[in-house]
């Protein structure tokens, strides 16, 4: 028998996990840094506006990358703004997240042959953890892969996993 | 209002031999051409004269004139050589309501232009485009510098058509 067992009287008491608790408490309150670049930042917009609605999912433009947990790369990647992002993602405090959204910011989309100012894909800056195909990706697709990425902080855990 | 015959003329009275032909026979509207180091008199004469008027510049672009001649080096190797790069200005008097379009034409080798930054003032953000895209040098510009690539940008004039674009940038790769 242990040791609080059958203690509590009262019922309004919830038990859980350090991890699922950290992991609920992380995915419902993603701030993303107010950061546009394209097209796909209008979608973005559209997304935060009142009829899709990001914030019923904690997401909260932020001002300042070192207040934000998650960066929306939307839109076109030019080489000079690619450093800038590098920047931008490096000030931004640990854990931290990177959707990328659109063709363009996933591999250079319409630019991939004759664009000779745009980076091919940001995952050759920095790591991306979920990719929104779509040019533009609709408001839809882009709540779909902030599921996704819900989904992913979710199974994550304190606990190192070792390879089986 | 003036026609294009009617400024071809006042200017060849006015310039003489530094104004080239006037080309007419085009689907678009008729060009003339002009000596890149004579362009900054002839748009001043062209602003302040009072039957011309051009007091707008509505276009200033850069042109590579895909002129180049394939020459066959001692080693094989095919290198272009010998083309002209192009400056073409749209230009329009708002209050006698004409427009003229003018064209400047300088070789590869030593693309030197004479900037009208100080006659149209709108003229300053297109010359640094015409540089930052073709290398066309605006002598006398005020602050001649790229304006779209950045500013570390060593590996030419994108959109001339002998440009190769580089493997590498500050370390990214740069091809698909």
């Amino acid at each position: 028998m242990g040791l609080l067992d059958q203690e509590f009287v009262d019922d309004n008491i919830v038990i859980t996990k350090v991890d699922d608790l950290l992991n609920w408490a992380r995915l419902s309150s993603l701030w993303q840094v107010g950061f546009g670049l394209a097209c796909c930042a209008i979608e973005m917009m559209a997304t935060s506006a009142s009829h899709y609605d990001f914030d019923r999912f904690g997401v909260i433009p932020r001002a300042s990358p070192r207040q934000a947990d998650i960066i929306i790369i939307s839109g076109t990647v030019t080489l000079k703004m690619a450093t800038r992002i590098k920047r931008l993602y490096e000030q931004m405090p640990d854990p931290k997240y990177v959707i990328s959204m659109g063709s363009c910011s996933n591999c250079g989309g319409p630019y991939w042959e004759h664009g000779y100012h745009v980076l091919k894909g940001i995952d050759r800056v920095i790591p991306v953890d979920v990719y929104v195909p779509g040019c533009p990706p609709r408001p839809e697709a882009l709540l779909e892969g902030l599921l996704k990425l819900q989904e992913k902080i979710r199974n994550e855990s304190l606990v190192k996993k070792e390879v089986a | 209002m003036k026609t294009h015959e009617e400024v071809y003329n006042l200017l060849k009275e006015k310039f003489g031999d530094v104004i080239g032909n006037s080309i007419t026979n085009l689907p678009t509207e008729s060009i003339i051409e002009i000596d890149p180091l004579k362009i900054h008199d002839i748009s001043l004469f062209l602003k302040d004269t009072d039957e011309l008027k051009f007091d707008n510049l509505m276009l200033l672009s850069g042109l590579d004139d895909m002129n180049d001649k394939k020459v066959k080096q001692e080693d094989g190797t095919i290198v272009d050589q010998s083309g002209t790069l192009s400056v073409v200005y749209h230009i329009e008097s708002t209050s006698l309501r004409h427009k003229l379009v003018l064209r400047c034409s300088v070789s590869k080798d030593k693309p030197e232009i004479e900037s009208v930054t100080h006659v149209w003032h709108s003229a300053d953000f297109n010359e640094r485009e015409a540089y930052d895209m073709f290398g066309i040098i605006f002598l006398n510009h005020p602050d001649l510098r790229r304006i779209l690539m950045p500013y570390d940008w060593e590996f030419g004039y994108p959109l001339r058509k002998d440009y190769k674009n580089p493997e590498f940038y500050q370390g990214m790769k740069v091809p698909y």
